[in-house]
């Protein structure tokens, strides 16, 4: 077989694989939008608070917790993935907690690594809100609460391209996962595929893994699948951005 | 007449450079008092000293009998009963009805009070029918009559003025200088105008104070000042004879 054959056979296979919802690739899917999705909802819960604080509210540290941000809107994700993995394994600070190689060690590890990038993007939104609309605030009457809440309002588009930005991140993210999660699936083959189900195997990792085993097929499809929603996430982050 | 500003020897310097120089002024409850002065001369920043946006490097500021220390809650209460107009408005990116509706909602008006009142606003600035419009949308003349009408739908005691019409077409013109006696007539509110518009100040103003170079060089009736201006300057000033 060519090298072309090969890929165009490879390509077929992963298209098959993709409309007769396989459910090894449905799985992996579902683990990595679960991981990915419950790790920015925290991470934004987080990181828009702290950037309103960091703008708003003058305190001691300020600063410092502004460097935080910036360096870590930059953090290698196998720095961030040792880090979590040295805190979680059985004998680490957080060993009790019995949660190395689960999708929560991952979802841990994606939130630290997003939240500084969400905080970044939403605190230049924030900058970006003109002084004067602050000034007409104040000078129809508001209180600082209706500041924050106007500048909220005027700052929307960017806050959710920060968010989705932070989604995005950690959707691509490999690093981190693979460390503390493990790429596991259950054994036992189902569909006649793969190696079952996953618990902690996502699109990213199970690429990895699969394209080391020779399976190029499923590891096709489940790239077609990555960039698909990786494309999706960002079309809408496009999208909020020209409402601006 | 009861007098609603008192200000005595008041200085205001930017980065040692003074921008008003030892004004002495009271405003009365219920006049239109315009402020005239060549480009640059520091209206701008006396109205902003007047709306608390800016502090006073020295003098005395009272307002409505008590001095102004500038606590962000006393802040709060002189700029519920005032309203600034700024020369050049900040439009909230919202529609236009939510940007007008802005002061009833801060003070807490009920949803059928709040429509009513807008809709009551938009139809004197002459934009019925606008709405649902994105503010910033608006061509500049549309935005400036939006903004009026922001400021003044609430009914504040004081109506700060900026070159309120500096932007607008001769009927509009008309229109929002008609609005201004109307008002003043009908509700006693006490306005503070500052304009380049010689023949506006002649039409609509009780008093007029001439600021030169931050120095406030007469203060007289329209009627003495077009007459008999009390300083050679200011008659320079009025009859266009000013050069700078
Ligand atoms: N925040 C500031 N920092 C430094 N200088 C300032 C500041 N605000 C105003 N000035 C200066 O103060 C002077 C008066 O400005 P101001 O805006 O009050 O003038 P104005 O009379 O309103 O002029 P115009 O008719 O052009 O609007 C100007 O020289 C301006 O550059
Ligand atoms: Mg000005």
């Amino acid at each position: 077989m060519g090298s072309f054959e090969f890929l165009l056979d490879g390509i077929v296979r992963a298209f098959e694989l993709i409309v007769t919802l396989n459910p090894y690739i449905l799985s992996i899917t579902g683990v990595s939008i679960k991981v990915s999705g419950t790790a920015t909802l925290l991470a934004a819960m987080t990181a828009i608070p702290l950037a309103f604080a960091l703008s708003f509210v003058q305190f001691r540290g300020r600063h410092a917790v502004i460097t935080l941000v910036n360096t870590g809107m930059g953090l290698p994700p196998v720095f961030v993935g040792l880090f979590v993995f040295v805190m979680l394994v059985p004998a680490g600070p957080l060993g009790f907690l019995n949660r190395i190689f689960t999708p929560e060690a991952m979802i841990i590890a994606q939130y630290i690594l997003i939240t500084p990038i969400i905080t970044g993007i939403t605190l230049s939104a924030i900058k970006a809100v003109p002084e004067p609309i602050i000034e007409t605030v104040y000078t129809l009457g508001g209180r600082e609460k209706d500041v924050v809440l106007t500048t909220l309002l005027e700052a929307r588009f960017g806050v959710i391209t920060a968010v989705l930005a932070g989604l995005g991140r950690a959707l691509a993210e490999v690093g981190a996962i693979l460390i503390v999660g493990g790429n596991i699936a259950y054994t036992g083959s189902v569909g006649g595929i793969g190696e079952g189900l996953s618990y902690t195997r996502t699109l990213t990792t199970a690429i990895t893994s699969e394209t080391s085993k020779g399976d190029i097929s499923t590891s096709i499809a489940l790239g077609i699948i990555l960039i698909a929603i990786y494309l999706f996430v960002n079309v809408a982050a496009g999208f909020f951005r020209r409402q601006d | 007449m009861a007098e609603l500003f008192r200000i005595c020897n008041l200085t205001k310097t930017f980065a040692g450079k003074d921008v008003l120089k030892n004004i002495n002024l009271r405003i009365y409850r219920g006049e239109i008092f315009a402020l005239i002065g060549p480009s640059g001369t520091g209206k701008t920043t006396f109205l902003r000293i007047l709306n608390l946006f800016e502090k006073p490097t020295n003098g005395i500021f009272e307002f409505d009998g008590k001095p102004v220390n500038g606590t962000p809650l006393e802040k709060n209460r002189i700029r519920q009963r005032s309203s600034l107009l700024f020369q050049t408005p900040a439009v909230f990116n919202l529609s236009v009805f939510d940007n007008v509706a802005y002061g009833l909602k801060v003070r807490g008006f009920d949803k059928s009070t709040v429509e009513k009142k807008v809709k009551e606003a938009l139809g004197i600035v002459g934009l019925s029918g606008m709405e649902t419009q994105k503010a910033r949308t608006l061509s500049g003349g549309e935005a400036q009559r939006m903004a009026f009408a922001r400021a003044i739908v609430y009914g504040p005691e004081v109506l700060l003025l900026d070159e309120p019409t500096a932007n607008l077409d001769p009927y509009n013109v008309a229109k929002i200088e008609e609005l201004i006696r109307h008002i003043r007539d009908k509700c006693g509110t006490t306005i503070v105008i500052a304009t380049h518009n010689l023949p506006q100040v002649k039409r609509i103003a009780d008093r007029v104070g001439v600021l030169l170079e931050g120095k406030l060089i007469e203060v007289n009736s329209v009627g003495g000042i077009f007459t008999s201006p009390g300083d050679a300057r200011s008659a320079a000033f009025l009859k266009g004879e000013m050069v700078y």
